[in-house]
């Protein structure tokens, strides 16, 4: 067995320039000059949905309404993932650097950090970050501030929207759209609302230029990403690589040599089996993923983590829109019907296909994403579901 | 009630009286009362001119708002995937054990709840848990023992 | 200008003004979407999902109610895909429903069960029953309104329209997930929270989760009763409205054939709300001149004005709660129905020689909360309960049917005496500002001795469906005891739904509105969009009601309330003066304050 490690990148928690010196860097470059390089850089979101940075920059600033907003969505919740506490732990600077690059951007002086409840533990420490940067930024004359504000339990306030809902005060519930945020988001406001990781490598864009990361990764998937790798592995944590890999070349480092599936990009992320870890990229040509590896061995039942990842779903859909609300309430009693033997194993199908109306109907990315683990594990552990 | 209605009056001076500070105060009075009572509920919609069916849809809506009488140490032991993967039941037969207590529940004196709650984001370092704000990870039986043994005495 | 879009749904082009959703421009080409959640009064919930369509180059199915038009969009309504999508929709609504659908006060009546119907969805196809597995629960503590969870789909229909209409919430959406719900406060009965049992949501509500808690049994056994004497009343706006669930067009006045059709269901005396609506409006006419009076002359500092309107029970129960240091400003005229009730065991009972206790009196409104305000302690002054009973316009359409009438061939009647004539002014106490366009009529005539200064004394300031409408009328050329109002500008505002009396009382308490006279109708378009009317309810509806109601004013012979000759019999006979000791011993009340949060 060829063993070649996965090339290691350190773009996320480098500290070799000061914030400072990036911020100076910046603001030595047009607007114009920044948004192309992120454009050359092909940086996508790195929450998960992959929509390309510079163009959320852009449209936002080109809003006629001038009152705009920077968010930094710390709200991690995908199951495996915990990639943005350890940045915000290690580099908190840095994100508020990418913010303030971004307001420099869009023509915002106000930002926020909506960083979940879990974290609050992270809190003193950010905020006392944050009175420094903030000094920094008087230093350099730049008017912008940041302000953090607190979750309280809810994954589904990862999603935009529903974050935007939370800190207007209300139940995170994922408004309709159109519109989008860069339109009207946080007090219907042209909102640029960016994942942790992508804040941090927008700003390092902005020091580095673009070739940097984009001689990194594949044609859809450039550059690097932080992963959180957990599960069956002796190696769990987190880890800076290069996109482009298969699954196969990320087992073969990462697993514990009995590797029998792979869940990419969390519970509303994709099974990848063993017999597809070869053909299988990590990106978004393959299965896109927001950082979530966990690794399972044979001796982890695929029912059990398929159960697990649908009560999640169950407790943690908003409950407003019929096919997440009921829709991962019956995928769960299903699994467990048939499990017991109550329903044929043909009910199977039928799930599948109430999965696939859950993908196409459901408001937000929540319901629409719950088929992807749904499916990928029905459709490769069918006989772990049924015996 | 008098001190919470002076709890909730200064959380609202603090955080202004918009409907964008209701959750605001709604975790400063879980900060010091464990939970949002119903009283509460009522002066916070007095507070901010809303109705206490929209502060109540509120709270219940976020896992941490909790409107049930909780003990001083809200233990939460995470019950997603990997954590459960690593041992979660062993950990909550342990805690259970300890507190003499059931999932869900409070002990008498009102210093312990036990709950459980979804991904805490420590998923590399199952099993984890939230002692109050506080993260405890890669917890074994052993473990938990000691630490709840340091907060019983505190 | 808006632009114009052009899109295509199902291959048929068409052009629509921008911003105008895929479901409304659907609509204009007469193609039907089914929908749920989305109600023409409220704002946009997009959650129910019922009514998505593909939309091409899509990898989604959008909701076409929340999806804009946009140029050169493709949209097919009826695809494969599309239909399996609702199908499992409509299938995953029914599993967290109750669908006992044949012992359902809204079978035959429900949205939920019209969809199922229309889809035939069958047994074998549904998924696992979850309705077992939740701990749902009914609410009837209340005596205008029962609230079934177990019937709710979670549209949240009702709780937009309690914010958005009436400002009350006290309807709310909870938790979350599979524990999600529609709950009041803490999940208190209706009956306990700040609930105005204005019937807003039931008139709403899809379903059976909201509905009013009907009488039509107690009512029957009251008619059978051999030892009773039956006394029913019929509100103003039941007449342009109760024919709609009786298979007559929508905006026709059946005031002739409900008269038959009561007394075919064995009343025993059918008399008319109106008659007390007229009878309003000189006590409140009088307490608003003698309230101007002592502000103006006797310049007493303890006169509350402006002086606001009290007939409507919901308005009440929404200035108990939320501006109780404003009841006093209440005019302390009780309701035209509760007026009626303590008038049927007192004078009626006396005039027809009829033991007052053997007096069931039984009304039919268009409204939920009237069953609230009967049940009002301070509504017994007869010494009885005054008004036993009352039936909202569409369980009378249910005794209609029940009885086997053919309501459309009908042939019409008048109303029994006493207590069952009325004025053009009472008619349109059905609509918003119809009260006061009443109260006008009179006041002006008593002060000046001459008609309201209208083109056929129509009032046409105060009418419409504007939330809130202000009028100003100066008084010149004043009888002499009236000569202190003589170049007064006399100041009024009409407000309906609650949204909008808030807007008033608002204004009020921040010194910014110096009315002397307001109006407030605690539903949309006034009594006729009330909560108890037939279902559905949208603008176009509540205003052909309104259009009917005023023609049925105009065809009236008489049309000033002080011209009812039974309402100057009642004073000659037994009243004997407005605002008299008989009249604030029967037909004036005070309210109490209640709790806002």
């Amino acid at each position: 067995m060829s063993y070649t490690q996965l090339k290691r990148v350190d773009l996320i928690f480098d500290t070799e320039a000061t914030t400072k010196d990036i911020l100076q860097t910046a603001w030595s470059k047009t607007n114009e000059q920044i948004v192309n390089e992120l454009l050359e850089s092909g940086l996508k979101g790195r929450g998960g949905a992959g929509f390309p940075t510079a163009m959320k920059w852009k449209f936002t600033s080109e809003q006629p309404e001038k009152e705009r907003f920077v968010i930094c969505n710390a709200d991690e919740g995908e199951p495996g993932t915990f990639k943005d506490r350890e940045i915000l732990f290690k580099v908190p600077q840095k994100v508020f650097g990418g913010m303030a690059v971004c307001a420099k951007v869009i023509g915002a002086t106000q930002g926020f950090v909506y960083l979940r409840g879990e974290y609050r533990f992270l809190l003193k420490e950010l905020q006392k970050q944050l009175d420094d940067f903030h000094g920094i930024l008087k230093d350099l004359g730049i008017n912008f501030s940041i302000s953090i504000v607190m979750g309280s339990g809810a994954y589904i306030c990862g999603e935009e929207s529903a974050l935007f809902e939370s800190m207007e005060g209300k139940r995170g519930e994922p408004r309709n759209k159109p519109p989008y945020p860069t339109i009207a988001g946080f007090r219907s406001k042209p909102t640029v609302i960016n994942n942790v990781e992508t804040l941090v490598y927008a700003f390092m864009i902005t020091k580095h230029g673009a070739k940097k990361f984009k001689d990194l990764g594949t044609a859809d998937s450039r550059g690097s990403k932080v992963f959180s790798i957990s599960g069956d592995t002796p190696k769990a944590g987190i880890y800076e690589l290069e996109l482009g890999m298969t699954v196969e070349q990320f087992v073969e480092e990462f697993g514990d040599g009995d590797t029998k599936a792979v869940q990419v990009g969390g519970a509303s992320g994709f099974c990848v089996p063993r017999k597809k870890f070869k053909d299988t990229i990590i990106g978004f040509e393959g299965v896109p993923t927001g950082g979530s590896m966990m690794l399972f061995n044979s001796s982890r039942s695929m029912y059990n983590v398929l159960h697990n990842y649908l009560e999640f779903f169950e407790e943690e859909s908003c409950g407003q829109c019929t096919p997440c609300r009921v829709g991962c309430q019956q995928l769960m009693k299903g699994i467990e019907a048939v499990k017991k033997g109550k329903k044929h194993a043909a009910y199977l199908e039928q799930l599948m296909k109430l999965s696939q109306t859950m993908k196409i109907t459901a408001k937000c990315g929540l319901g629409q994403s719950v088929a992807n683990s749904f499916s990928s594990i029905v459709e490769n552990f069918k006989e772990e579901m049924i015996y | 009630m008098p001190e919470i209605k002076d709890l909730v009056k200064g959380l609202a001076e603090a955080h202004g009286r918009t409907r964008e500070s209701l959750i605001p105060i709604l975790q400063g009075v879980i900060a010091h009362e464990n939970y949002i009572s119903d009283e509460a509920m009522t002066e916070i919609a007095r507070e901010l001119d809303i109705s206490a069916a929209q502060v109540y849809g509120t709270a219940t809506f976020y896992s941490f708002l909790d409107t049930q009488p909780r003990g001083k140490y809200v233990i939460r032991v995470c019950k997603t995937i990997t954590c459960a993967m690593k041992g979660k039941s062993l950990i909550i037969q342990e805690l259970e054990d300890l507190l003499k207590i059931k999932l869900g529940e409070t002990t008498p004196n009102r210093k312990f709840s036990l709950l459980e709650t979804n991904c805490l984001g420590w998923c590399h370092k199952g099993p984890a848990m939230l002692i109050n704000d506080e993260a405890y990870t890669e917890l074994t039986p052993e473990k938990v023992r000691e630490i709840i043994n340091e907060y019983i005495r505190k | 200008m808006a632009k114009n879009i052009n899109l295509k749904i199902d291959g048929i082009t068409v052009s629509v003004p921008e911003g105008t959703t895929i479901l409304e421009a659907a609509r204009q080409l007469n193609i039907q979407i089914p929908t749920l959640c989305y109600h023409e009064d409220l704002c946009i919930a997009g959650n129910c999902r019922v009514c998505v369509v593909e939309l091409k180059g899509a990898r989604t199915l959008p909701a076409s109610c929340a999806m804009p038009a946009a140029e050169g969009m493709d949209v097919l309504t009826n695809t494969l895909k599309v239909r399996t999508a609702r199908k499992h929709i409509i299938e995953l609504l029914l599993s967290e429903h109750n669908a006992q659908c044949t012992t359902c006060y809204k079978n035959g009546k429900c949205e939920l069960q019209n969809l199922a119907s229309e889809y035939k969805i069958s047994n074998g196809e549904t998924f696992i029953d979850l309705v077992p597995s939740k701990n749902y629960q009914i609410d009837a503590y209340s005596p205008s309104i029962i609230k079934d969870d177990s019937k709710c789909i979670r549209c949240q229909r009702c709780v937009r329209t309690c914010e958005e209409l009436q400002h009350v919430s006290a309807l709310g959406v909870a938790y979350k997930g599979d524990k999600m719900k529609i709950s009041t406060f803490f999940e208190n009965p209706m009956f306990e929270v700040v609930c105005t049992n204005c019937g807003q949501c039931v008139n709403r509500c899809p379903t059976g989760a909201l509905i009013e808690r009907n009488y039509i049994d107690q009512v029957w056994d009251a008619i059978y009763d051999e030892n009773t004497h039956v006394v029913v009343q019929t509100a103003p706006a039941v007449r342009v409205a109760l024919g709609e669930d009786l298979g007559v067009d929508t905006g026709e006045i059946v005031t002739g054939k409900m008269v038959t059709a009561l007394k075919r269901l064995g009343f025993n005396s059918v008399l008319d709300t109106d008659f007390t609506a007229d009878l309003t409006i000189i006590e409140e006419g009088n307490e608003l001149l003698t309230r101007l009076k002592r502000a103006l002359v006797d310049k007493d500092p303890n006169v509350r004005l402006p002086m606001a309107t009290s007939c409507s029970p919901g308005w009440i129960k929404f200035i108990e709660h939320t501006y109780p240091e404003y009841l006093d400003n209440l005019s302390t005229c009780k309701s035209p129905q509760q007026m009626f009730g303590a008038l049927a065991k007192t004078y009626y009972a006396q005039k027809r020689n009829i033991d007052p206790a053997k007096i069931v009196s039984v009304s039919i409104m268009p409204c939920t909360a009237k069953k609230f305000e009967a049940d009002r302690p301070e509504m017994r002054s007869s010494g009885f309960k005054d008004v036993d009973f009352v039936l909202t316009t569409r369980e009378l359409a249910v005794m209609i049917k029940q009885a086997g009438l053919d309501f459309a061939k009908l042939p019409e009647s008048d109303y029994d005496s006493i207590m069952g004539q009325s004025t053009g002014a009472a008619v349109i106490f059905g609509a918003t500002g119809g009260v006061m366009e009443a109260a006008l009529r009179t006041a002006y005539e008593v002060v000046t001795g001459r008609e309201v200064p209208f083109d056929g004394l129509n009032i046409t300031a105060v009418r419409g469906m504007d939330g809130v409408r202000e009028a100003a009328i100066t008084i010149d050329g004043t009888k002499p005891e009236w000569n202190f109002l003589e170049g007064v500008t006399l100041k009024t505002v009409v407000a309906h739904g609650l949204v909008n009396a808030k807007k008033v009382m608002d204004s009020v308490r921040d010194g910014k509105a110096d009315y002397h006279f307001i109006e407030i109708m605690a539903c949309p378009g006034g009594c006729l969009g009330g909560g108890g009317q037939p279902v559905p309810t949208n603008k176009e509806i509540r205003e052909k009601r309104a259009k009917a109601i005023y023609q049925e004013d105009t065809g009236k012979s008489i049309r000033k309330s002080h011209e009812n000759p039974e309402v100057v019999g009642i004073y000659a006979e037994f009243l004997k003066e407005p605002l008299g000791h008989k009249s604030h011993e029967l037909l004036h009340t005070h309210y109490k304050a209640r709790q806002r949060y």
